[in-house]
């Protein structure tokens, strides 16, 4: 007879992790709780193999790829924090796995292996923060212009940019 | 002669100058192009429309190819992205043609002071009538386009000589508060420093 009291959610929870521990032997995952909320730390030169796990237990959606800059950000040790934001549609367990990263090594497996969708999460994300992802199959800038320079959602770039906006010819009135 | 001439035609001959004539006809017939990229572009929309009707003022012929064109209405925000297909349809407006420039953010940027905003289109476009406004109200736009009329009618040639004369950009110079800055950087200044930042 089940236990009464026991959340079915954190049972299921449970299960996955021991899965988990059984697919990936050998990988530390540190797991955390917030507010209802799952975490998971991978470690950043296993992710290919994390993901790939992620994937086996259930977790068949990614709804969103994400990342952080967190320079002068409290007391972090790490620049860049790359979210990966996964759904098992059958149960509705969500998952959020992180990864820290710090410069110069910027590269790590592309998701969209185990996941289609993440094609333009990872190219966003490469736009704006300058994360290269190998293995993507159309690897360029989103949303920014091809020869865009710079990744302006990192803490260092300046609000108002580098002058960009100002980089164009003047036409006028008599030439045009 | 001349009174056989006055009997047969009374009333019926006006005397002009042909660059009156022709400015006459041009203002009184503007084909905008509306180049809507935000908000302003709904009011530019509700001022086309029934309630405020731009027709009343001889200008509602919107034409969505710059070839059909001869008054840009720059309604909304342009993003570094947008502005070289902006400088390209202006391009390809047949002469004489002429620019609204509509709201604050077409104007010099608006609240969006940002890497990919451009600080208004006069800084690259040559620009006739500024419509301040967040975003303006119909009337406003109205406006503007009566006082493009008048100015059309004051100064325009049949051969567009006015325009020949406007060999200067009209706009702010590049040279404001971001070049310095990035000026700053090359040379080693943090942005931060209070000495070398004094605005902020």
């Amino acid at each position: 007879m089940p236990n009464e009291t026991s959340d079915p959610k954190l049972s299921e929870i449970d299960t996955m992790k021991s899965r988990l521990s059984v697919l990936l032997p050998g990988i530390t995952l540190e797991w955390s709780e917030f507010r209802g909320q799952t975490r998971v730390i991978c470690p950043a030169n296993q992710l290919a193999k994390c993901l790939s796990a992620f994937r086996e237990v259930g977790f068949d959606q990614l709804t969103d790829l994400t990342a952080v800059d967190l320079l002068e950000y409290g007391n972090a040790d790490d620049r860049f924090e790359v979210v990966y934001c996964l759904l098992n549609v059958e149960s509705g367990l969500r998952l959020i796995a992180k990864i820290y990263l710090n410069e110069p090594d910027l590269t790590i497996p592309s998701a969209t292996p185990v996941w289609f969708g993440a094609d333009w999460l990872e190219r966003e994300v490469y736009d704006m923060y300058g994360i290269v992802f190998s293995g993507h199959p159309n690897f360029k800038r989103l949303l920014l212009p091809e020869e865009f320079q710079s990744f302006p959602l990192r803490k260092d770039y300046p609000v108002k940019g580098r002058g960009e906006r100002h980089n164009f010819p003047v036409i006028t009135r008599a030439e045009s | 002669m001349a009174t056989q001439i006055n009997k047969q035609l009374g009333d019926n001959i006006f005397l002009t100058k042909l660059d009156a004539a022709a400015s006459w006809a041009r203002a009184n017939s503007l084909w905008p192009m509306p180049f809507a990229t935000a908000c302003c572009g709904i009011e530019l929309m509700s001022t086309a429309a029934s309630k405020h009707d731009l027709s009343r003022f001889g200008s509602e012929v919107m034409r969505f190819s710059p070839r059909q064109c001869d008054l840009m209405i720059v309604a909304g925000r342009v993003v570094m992205k947008m502005l070289p297909v902006l400088q390209r349809i202006w391009l390809q407006m047949p002469e004489p043609k002429w620019c609204i420039s509509m709201g604050a953010c077409a104007c010099t940027g608006g609240v969006f002071d940002t890497y990919a905003v451009v600080q208004g289109v006069d800084r690259f476009l040559p620009v006739d009538v500024y419509v301040p406004g967040c975003p303006p109200r119909p009337e406003q736009l109205i406006r503007s386009i009566i006082d493009l009329q008048e100015k059309i009618q004051s100064g325009g040639t049949i051969n567009a000589r006015e325009f020949k004369l406007r060999i200067l950009p009209e706009g702010p110079t590049r040279f404001d508060e971001d070049e310095l800055i990035r000026i700053r950087e090359r040379n080693g200044f943090k942005l931060d420093d209070q000495k070398y930042n004094p605005v902020h």
